[in-house]
């Protein structure tokens, strides 16, 4: 009970925390200034998933910016777990669904969606409601669930990751697109866009038997996603990464893109309440220089709906 | 006069419908099937519906009922039709005698001090609450562990093998399932029992079912006195002998021109074969036969020392291996997980009922969609030998599935709805300190935490901003993820100790979380 009390208390807290932080470097509405340079990352808040996305890859210059005709690309989303939408445990399906559309419209030959699950996968694509979402879009839904897809690479930059297994689509595609869903996460803190990096490798286990906040920064650096889109349209605060019911869920409409994994995970903390500093694997990468947790050094464009 | 051959073209037909249907849900590498058509599959399947429905009583479990109805008026209809086992022999003794041309059956006087001694045993023991005997010998769970442990890793192989050609066309439907059900003693009895199978079939025919099978000894009992019964023309009949060299069940005597009712499975061959009209399939009257005297039995002794030595030399012709691989610099864990008691399925209501029902057949290891049922071997006590219990070092139960409680055909796992099933305790997690990674390594992990529906294990702050593992008990539902998910080696730091009897968990209480409005669009 008392525990609860704190998650509740701690929450609230750190919203505004977070907000009293960010003051600092903003002044006034950035949507309304003209765009100088290009964005480093784009908030959106306030509308639906894929209407949130249409904005936020419309202020970036559009899908063609990262995807090239007849590219491949692999799309990861976070569809660990065998529940629905509501409960907030996996990408919302229709921001999945969008993105699969962009992809195909800026012309790419093949978009394929995967994840290496932890509930049993055929469940979680299902009930996810990623399944549908993705072939009714057009894109191919590959399984993760035996070691035959994953093919083992060497990480000479990692301090406690060497060697990973990795899934073959990753390897073989020319655009990574990462898609987590904001979530709280009982191992790591938070779960954002460099731990759903976690769901394209085999063996998990090595992980957190070997610092796991050190390997999910380890892992940047051996690849980082060509764009990173956190879903933040339902957040779910506490109990993560599973949840236990939907009264763990509350809805944030947030949608955080870019192509910097260290400030799209930092701000997405901002979002959900805690200080980027905080998480260890976000101040590990941030050390590691593997991207900036610094979002006052940043070009942001906020979009309210 | 022609030979009337449609009885057992019709006969053959069928069987093979049922061979392969009750073969196929083994089989389905993928789930295809749905639940219903399991549950219409297995309806008929005598020894699980008959337990099924001591149980529980009611239609869905009626279908042994239907069959000793037809055993009254038709014959053993059902062995040599429903039962796959019984057309997995005919296969046999089929190849022995068309393509190895070996020489014809022939009459052979009955067993039958054997075969009733093996029913009023297996009767005894199903009634003493035993399922053991009935896990050995009857024909349709022996038929699903030969498909389940020998056939499966086969079609399992070609399965994945056909999935990694059309990915290289980059085709996805056909997804790879890996076999995870190697356990010695069960596939070692199922080898073992299709061996022995497979030789007492091909040197005389069905006797097996005549002399060792339950269900064949009952419903013997019932077809002895059926309305229809094969016979011989007594005018007709020139005593040339060729029904009895294809009767599988030897139960032809020509020269007293005389039918073993009990024996007989209604194959039709003889009917087939007589040249003459002599072999009449017939109504017979209410009366009933004469019993047949029985010979001195040292021979049969012998097999029966001979099928008991089997029996226990299979059982203890395995043990359990773990292979542990220790990847980077870890450290071993130090202290062995002391679990007293395996975890039986949900919907079983504990070890004594799934233990007293099920027939090891083997249907929801094939079925369980995260391998977490695995046959055991000792586990559950020589008691419950092959009967699958929650393996969670290789599966851990999924939360929202009830696919083992739907389908199985005896009733040891009870149906179960779906949110009772998420409140069923199975056991209850244990933790391991001295072999957590937090407490050894003093780093972040949680990975039992994070796989648990429940929130029954969560992390506390322990020291340094970690966060360490405790168990809530109350609403701890021993599924299996934590203990499945901690990644220490050769010891986890969490496991599952098994309740002997399923108590309901408390549910976890949730509180309503209120977002304050910080009136900023956004914190950055």
């Amino acid at each position: 009970m008392k525990r609860r009390e704190f998650i509740i208390k701690g929450v609230s807290a750190g919203v505004v925390t977070g907000t009293s932080l960010g003051l600092g470097g903003i002044t006034g509405l950035a949507s309304a200034l003209p765009p100088q340079n290009a964005y480093d990352l784009v908030a959106v808040r306030d509308g639906e998933p894929d209407v949130m996305f249409d904005r936020a890859i419309a202020s970036l210059g559009g899908m063609t910016k990262y995807v090239k005709k007849g590219q491949k690309v692999v799309v990861k989303p976070n569809i660990g777990w065998d529940v629905i939408p509501e409960r907030a445990g996996n990408t919302n399906p229709k921001l999945v669904g969008r993105i699969v559309k962009h992809c195909l419209e800026a012309g790419a030959s093949e978009v394929y969606v995967f994840d290496n699950t932890c509930d049993a996968w055929n469940l979680c694509y299902k009930n996810s409601g990623i399944e549908k979402a993705v072939k009714d879009a057009g894109g191919k839904l590959v399984p993760g669930n035996t070691e035959n897809y994953y093919q083992s690479v060497q990480i000479p930059k990692g301090k406690r990751l060497k060697e990973a297994r990795v899934h073959e689509l990753i390897l073989n595609s020319d655009v990574f697109i990462n898609v987590p869903v904001l979530k709280h996460h009982s191992s790591a803190s938070i779960s954002l866009a460099m731990k759903n990096l976690m769901g394209v490798v085999w063996d998990r286990r090595y992980w957190h038997r070997n610092d796991l906040h050190q390997c999910i920064a380890d892992f940047v650096t051996w690849r980082k996603p060509t764009l990173n889109v956190i879903d933040g349209y339902r957040v779910m605060l506490r109990n993560g990464p599973r949840g236990v019911s939907e009264a763990d869920v509350v809805m944030m409409k947030q949608l955080i893109v870019s192509a910097d994994i260290v400030a799209a995970d930092a701000a997405a903390t901002l979002v959900f309440g805690s200080k980027p500093q905080d998480i260890p694997h976000i101040r590990i990468a941030n050390e590691m220089k593997l991207g900036t947790m610094d979002l006052s050094r940043l070009n942001i464009n906020r979009i309210k709906i | 006069m022609r030979s009337v051959a449609w009885p057992r073209k019709a006969r053959i037909a069928l069987s093979l419908v049922f061979l392969l249907f009750t073969g196929v849900i083994f089989l389905d590498p993928a789930r295809w099937i749905p639940v219903v058509w399991l549950q219409a599959i297995t309806w008929p399947q005598f020894t699980p519906s008959l337990l099924k429905f001591l149980i529980t009583g009611g239609w869905a479990a009626a279908g042994f009922l239907l069959f000793v109805v037809i055993t009254l008026v038709f014959g053993r209809i059902y062995c040599s039709t429903v039962c796959p086992l019984g057309t997995l022999q005919d296969i046999i003794s089929r190849i022995r005698r068309r393509i190895l041309r070996q020489k014809p059956l022939r009459y052979a006087r009955p067993q039958n001090i054997l075969r009733y001694l093996i029913l009023i045993i297996v009767v005894i023991s199903i009634i003493a609450g035993s399922a053991l005997l009935v896990n050995f010998l009857d024909p349709y769970s022996n038929y699903g562990r030969i498909l389940a442990n020998l056939f499966r890793p086969a079609v399992l192989a070609g399965n994945n093998a056909l999935a990694g050609m059309l990915e290289k066309q980059d085709i996805f439907w056909l997804p790879r399932t890996p076999w995870k059900g190697y356990q010695p003693a069960s596939l070692g009895f199922a080898a073992a029992f299709l061996i022995l199978v497979t030789w007492m079939s091909a040197v005389r025919g069905r006797l097996y079912c005549n002399t060792v099978c339950p269900v064949g000894a009952l419903l013997g009992l019932f077809s002895r006195v059926s309305l229809l019964r094969i016979s011989l023309d007594k005018q007709l009949c020139n005593s040339c002998g060729q029904c009895s060299k294809v009767c599988k069940a030897q139960c032809i005597d020509v020269k007293n021109r005389e039918v073993d009712y009990s024996r007989c499975v209604a194959c039709f061959n003889c009917i087939t074969a007589c040249p003459s009209s002599g072999v009449v399939y017939r109504f017979s009257g209410f009366s009933i036969p004469q019993v047949e005297t029985v010979p001195a039995d040292g021979e049969k002794q012998n097999r029966r020392t001979l099928l008991k030595a089997f029996m226990v030399g299979t059982a203890f012709l395995s043990t359990r291996a773990f292979a542990t691989r220790l990847t980077g610099g870890e450290k071993p864990t130090t202290i062995p997980e002391e679990r007293s008691l395996v975890s039986s399925p949900p919907g079983s209501e504990g070890h004594d009922h799934f233990n007293k029902n099920c027939t090891a057949c083997h249907l929801c290891v094939s079925a369980c969609p995260t391998h977490v049922l695995q046959p055991s071997f000792l586990e559950y006590g020589l008691q419950g030998l092959m009967q699958p219990y929650m393996d969670y070092h290789s599966g851990f139960c999924n939360f929202e599935c009830t696919v083992c409680s739907d389908i199985c055909p005896t009733g040891a796992i009870l149906p179960l709805a779906k949110d009772l099933k998420k409140r069923v305790q199975l056991g209850v997690a244990v933790f391991i300190k001295e072999n957590c990674v937090v407490y050894t390594d003093e780093t972040d992990c949680g990975a039992c935490s994070e796989h648990c529906p429940t929130k029954a294990v969560d992390m506390v702050p322990y020291k340094d901003g970690l966060t360490i593992p405790e168990v809530d008990d109350k609403i701890c539902i021993g599924c299996g993820a934590c203990e499945y998910a901690c990644p220490t080696r050769p010891f986890r730091a969490i496991f599952v100790e098994g309740n002997q009897l399923h108590i309901m968990a408390d549910e976890p209480q949730q509180e309503e979380i209120i977002l304050e409005d910080t009136g900023e669009d956004f914190p950055f």
